[in-house]
């Protein structure tokens, strides 16, 4: 039993969907879940900082649905919001497909973003645009692929032979 | 023809006396990454004292060791802070590979764990198990002296020889 239960008033998604019908509620008896279109995420998102009072962005975050059942898209992105005023949380989702799957970056609403949207990137390929500094986070800066795609093998492409020898002698 | 000596001398070798000054003060450069390293600092520790073999002065400045302990798992963007670490330690150096993930990745069979960190760095001596108990540490320590005095010279012209030069393992381009 979360403190959130009785404040997690079905309002917030309510409102939410007044203003952007296109966004679809899922019901759960947890946090509240919105599935938003590709397009319309960032509006969501900038409404839900902005009227919403979602001052918190817990974290960004991707599944790659690629061979699961019943998918019919590829990457599923998931945005966790927390309200620290009324302690209300909701769950942004949407989706984005190959090639060049990409989404507006929401650096500029939670300065939190930066480095979530850096590790998506880094591990999913997926470009956040408008992201100040889309670098990699977790690996090296060398490696090119993104090693969390589901087809992607898990012992790698090489890259970890891919590295300098030291030998005896040297230094 | 004999040679009368005054009494209490002693006649050696020089290179040996080198050795067995070096092996028996061996100081360690703890690279501990993952639960090996607790073993490490339990066999540094009081119960089994790594300080009966001289190897007692841990310390985190590669410039003053001479053994470098690699406890644990090494990822592709660990290597080239464990290979500068390693380049900053003075020779003579050696290498311990402490544990399955130091020696051959271990579980860790994943994309970005490295297979073994004896395909990028010379490594002296292997310490199975995971993580390995202290008594085996120690028994690596006690091989490293061993090995230190059967071949190690003052001017260490036994690291240039040419198989210490090659590599242990092959490096393979594994897809």
């Amino acid at each position: 039993m979360t403190p959130s239960r009785d404040l997690t008033t079905p309002t917030t998604v309510d409102r939410l969907r007044s203003v952007f019908p296109q966004a679809s509620a899922h019901p759960s008896d947890d946090v509240p879940r919105v599935v938003v279109p590709r397009d319309a995420v960032r509006a969501v998102l900038e409404w839900l900082h902005g009227p919403g009072g979602f001052a918190f962005l817990a974290d960004v975050t991707c599944v790659d649905y690629l061979h699961y059942h019943g998918a019919t898209d590829r990457f599923g992105l998931v945005y966790l919001l927390t309200n620290l005023e009324t302690n209300e949380r909701i769950i942004v989702r949407t989706f984005v497909n190959d090639p060049a799957p990409s989404v507006p970056s929401v650096v500029d609403l939670w300065e939190a973003a930066n480095w979530l949207e850096r590790e998506v990137w880094d591990l999913f390929g997926i470009r956040f645009e408008g992201h100040p500094d889309l670098r990699r986070v977790v690996l090296p800066p060398a490696f090119e692929s993104h090693p969390l795609r589901k087809d992607y093998p898990l012992q790698g492409l090489g890259e970890r032979h891919n590295l300098p020898v030291v030998r005896r002698g040297e230094g | 023809m004999a040679i009368e000596l005054p009494k209490g001398t002693l006649i050696t070798q020089l290179d040996s006396l080198v050795s067995w000054c070096r092996k028996n003060s061996l100081w360690p450069m703890p690279f501990a990454t993952a639960c090996c390293g607790i073993e490490l600092m339990a066999t540094g520790a009081s119960t089994h004292d790594l300080a009966r073999f001289g190897a007692e002065v841990f310390r985190f400045s590669p410039r003053q060791c001479d053994l470098m302990i690699v406890a644990g798992r090494v990822v592709m963007k660990m290597m080239p802070v464990l290979q500068r670490v390693w380049l900053q330690m003075h020779e003579p150096k050696w290498c311990i590979a402490m544990g399955a993930c130091a020696s051959t990745g271990g579980v860790f069979d994943t994309y970005s764990v490295v297979q073994g960190i004896d395909r990028f760095i010379p490594v002296d001596v292997y310490v199975p198990g995971c993580p390995p108990r202290p008594e085996q540490l120690l028994q690596a320590i006690i091989d490293l002296q061993e090995k230190i005095q059967r071949e190690g010279t003052t001017w260490c012209r036994e690291f240039s020889l040419p198989e210490r030069q090659k590599l242990p393992r092959a490096l393979r381009e594994e897809v």
